[in-house]
């Protein structure tokens, strides 16, 4: 019998640990039975959405998990769903956060924006003062 | 924190990368290719990516930096070996890397810029 590799919530305090996130993404989504192109888009979108988290959220965490679909297509039901959070200052203003080339930093705006078309299902909850959070899910085809 | 190692081959670096590549890497890879290009008068740099399996805005974007950095500097930048996948991935997350001088292989790199290519004589 093979053994699944086991999600988790991983902390995100360092650039190392960005690196972390990326790796467990990886390993699940391969696991899942993720098509290499589909496996290197939600491992893409983990990168950006973990950097975001240590960037502008000041560290945070991320569950990655392997998600079913409630009512399966034959073959095709498998998925990678991530998490993350922070308690960091939150987004003032979603629509200009998630719009293409906005950076409050010094970043080419490109993150959250490319992040969603990488991945099938993205949500963003996010409130000043309180922090943020993304969940982002990838299904196999 | 890995550091990228650099090697020298004829008048070209050779930028081989074989690890998970964190943001601190990648700055430290910019400073030290630019300490290099102006120590040895390189003409040329390769960076080869064959072993590279995600590239995300942090990294595209030091591929632009290195590139115009070494153009600044006489020396000509070419990226090889980029995966399908990561091509495919790149173009949809938004960055378009345009001036960024790319190669199917390091051989073709090499020879793109003139060079001896290494094991093939
Ligand atoms: N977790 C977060 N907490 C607070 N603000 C955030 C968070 N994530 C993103 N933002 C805000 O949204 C903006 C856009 O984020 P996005 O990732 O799209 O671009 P960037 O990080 O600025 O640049 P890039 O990702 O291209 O390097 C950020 O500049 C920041 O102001
Ligand atoms: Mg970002």
């Amino acid at each position: 019998m093979s053994r699944e590799p086991a999600g988790g919530e991983l902390p995100i305090a360092s650039h190392d640990d960005v690196v972390r996130v990326r790796q467990l993404a990886r390993s699940l989504a391969a696991a899942a039975g993720m098509s290499l192109v589909d496996q290197t888009k939600i491992v893409t979108a983990a990168s950006e959405l973990a950097r975001n988290t240590l960037v502008y959220g000041g560290g945070g965490t991320a569950r990655v998990e392997r998600v079913e679909r409630p009512s399966p297509r034959a073959g095709a039901r498998a998925g990678v769903r991530i998490v993350f959070s922070d308690d960091g200052p939150g987004i003032p203003d979603v629509d200009q956060a998630l719009a293409e080339g906005w950076t409050s930093g010094g970043g080419l705006g490109l993150g959250l924006p490319g992040a969603r078309r990488l991945v099938d299902e993205f949500d963003l909850d996010t409130e000043p003062g309180r922090g943020t959070t993304v969940t982002v899910t990838k299904w196999c085809r | 924190m890995d550091r990228v190692p650099i090697l020298k081959i004829g008048s070209v670096l050779l930028v081989s990368i074989q690890v998970d590549l964190q943001d601190q890497t990648v700055l430290a890879l910019q400073e030290d290719l630019a300490d290099r290009i102006v120590r040895t008068g390189a003409r040329g740099v390769v960076i080869d990516i064959t072993a590279v399996d995600i590239v995300d805005s942090f990294i595209g974007r030091m591929f632009a930096t290195i590139a115009s950095m070494s153009k600044l500097m006489d020396a000509e930048t070419v990226v090889v070996g980029m995966r399908p996948a990561v091509a495919i991935t790149l173009v949809e997350l938004g960055l378009s890397l345009g001036g960024v001088r790319t190669a199917l292989d390091l051989e073709k790199g090499m020879r793109l810029l003139g060079a001896p290519v290494p094991g093939v004589s």
